[in-house]
């Protein structure tokens, strides 16, 4: 039961976002026009600054991954079906699972976007170590996802959510960061620093373990009004 | 142990949020076969009563007994046993009215083949079931948001203004379907402003207050009186 209603969950959001494509679309906007700006203000005679990359890259994850939690969950506000999915007979823990899975494929989706384009103007090797920069993608935006959708869903009946969301979530999230700016330099650097990134991938997955347990541990008690 | 309940309990129960109390020391008790009025003015406290006995809101104090077994023993099975129709109407506005159903059937572990045909017949909307919800009159919103709560036959209905939007065919038809929810062994709480809708159609009455239980009697005819009487406005 618990897996189908977050699979459930899951389509349902799909489903929805197939027919508007609004958080798909803003979230790749505000991402591409997030590199686009630091291209511009960065990059002078097609030399681009040692080491901005991988930072260039985090920051338009985290800022489109914010802008899409908020979305995501003003979906739910609207009409308030937030509430008839608490009221499915199902563990709710199954409801944040489900959540948490349609934002980190979005995030997904728009990554495929970003990392070929931060590459592209900050002559960035990202796929000279592709297995690695893959899971150093997909825990980072895991961890960071997993964050944000508890406090996207704690937050949804506070007035002030899109100016909190933020300032909750990105003290909070800053190991995410760090950990995906070190573990990303790392595989820039020449030659690749496997043992670097390697170490930083596990403290993302670690990290990762931690939040997604405390969320699925607190997720009845904070939704219950 | 039992899989279903016949009645469910509050005990003294009391809820605050921040500093405004919505309700205070309330005890009721409802059975099945019971449709219960809850009647009062606004921010009495319906509305929160409602999403407590829904499980959705958590008491500060005192309890809900389903049965013979709190919430928090029943586990989520208890849910398979609740319908609510709250004010907001719990739909998504993307979707289609098909779309809706099939989603809510297939979280209550039902077949949608089995009851989304059906609901949409009963909701009058048999012919717009694959248009988007957002295109919808609130009426209409507010039909295909019954049958949504309906649709996996809860032991207990929770409805809050279920008559907003409705034109005087659709009133008729709600009543009576709340009316053979009850004969079938529903127990139903209806949280409505409209007297002269509830005159009649309940069983019992619950008059609120402040978050207080004012009166809990069996319904007479002229509820309107008896409203002035005991809320006083």
């Amino acid at each position: 039961m618990f897996f189908r209603v977050a699979f459930l969950v899951l389509r349902k959001d799909f489903a929805i976002e197939i027919k508007s494509r609004e958080i798909l679309y803003t979230t790749l906007l505000f991402a591409v026009s997030c590199v686009l700006v630091f291209a511009f203000a960065l990059v002078k005679e097609g030399e681009a600054p040692p080491d901005a990359a991988p930072a260039i890259l985090w920051i338009a994850i985290m800022f489109a991954g914010t802008l899409a939690l908020g979305r995501t969950f003003e979906r739910e506000r609207y009409g308030e079906t937030l509430r008839a999915l608490l009221l499915a007979p199902a563990p709710r823990p199954a409801l944040y699972v489900g959540k948490l899975l349609g934002i980190v494929l979005l995030l997904g989706v728009a990554e495929l976007v970003l990392v070929p384009l931060v590459a592209f103007f900050f002559l960035a090797p990202f796929f000279a170590k592709p297995l690695l920069m893959t899971l150093l993608l997909a825990a980072g935006t895991i961890g960071f996802a997993a964050v944000g959708t508890l406090f996207a869903a704690m937050l949804m009946r506070v007035r002030t959510r899109d100016v909190l969301l933020p300032i909750l979530l990105y003290p909070i999230t800053v190991p995410v960061i760090i950990g995906g700016v070190r573990g990303t330099a790392a595989l820039l650097a020449s030659p690749a620093d496997e043992a670097m990134a390697t170490m930083w991938l596990a403290i993302l997955a670690a990290f990762d373990v931690v939040f997604i347990t405390l969320s699925l541990w607190t997720f009845e008690v904070l939704m219950t009004e | 142990m039992n899989d279903d309940f016949d009645s469910v309990r509050l005990t003294d129960v009391s809820r605050h949020f921040g500093r405004r109390r919505a309700l205070a020391r309330l005890s009721l008790a409802i059975r099945t076969g019971d449709v219960l009025g809850l009647l009062g003015p606004n921010g009495a406290g319906k509305s929160t009563l409602l999403g407590m006995v829904a499980t959705l809101v958590a008491p500060n104090t005192g309890e809900v007994i389903y049965g013979d077994r709190s919430a928090q023993r029943w586990g989520p099975a208890l849910r398979r046993h609740i319908g609510l129709l709250a004010h907001e109407l719990h739909l998504y506005a993307e979707l289609t009215a098909r779309q809706n159903l099939t989603f809510f059937a297939e979280l209550y572990g039902l077949n949608p083949r089995d009851v989304v045909d059906a609901a949409l017949e009963r909701a009058g909307l048999a012919d717009r079931a694959d248009d988007e919800v957002g295109g919808f009159s609130r009426g209409m919103r507010q039909r295909l948001a019954l049958e949504r709560a309906l649709l996996h036959r809860p032991r207990l209905v929770l409805l809050d203004e279920p008559f907003t939007g409705l034109d005087d065919r659709s009133v008729s038809a709600v009543a009576d379907r709340i009316r053979r929810l009850a004969a079938d062994g529903g127990i139903v709480l209806l949280a409505t402003h409209d007297l002269d809708l509830a005159d009649g159609l309940v069983t019992r009455v619950a008059l609120i207050r402040e978050g207080r239980l004012l009166s809990d009697e069996p319904a007479s005819t002229g509820l309107r009186g008896r409203y002035r009487e005991v809320v006083g406005r």
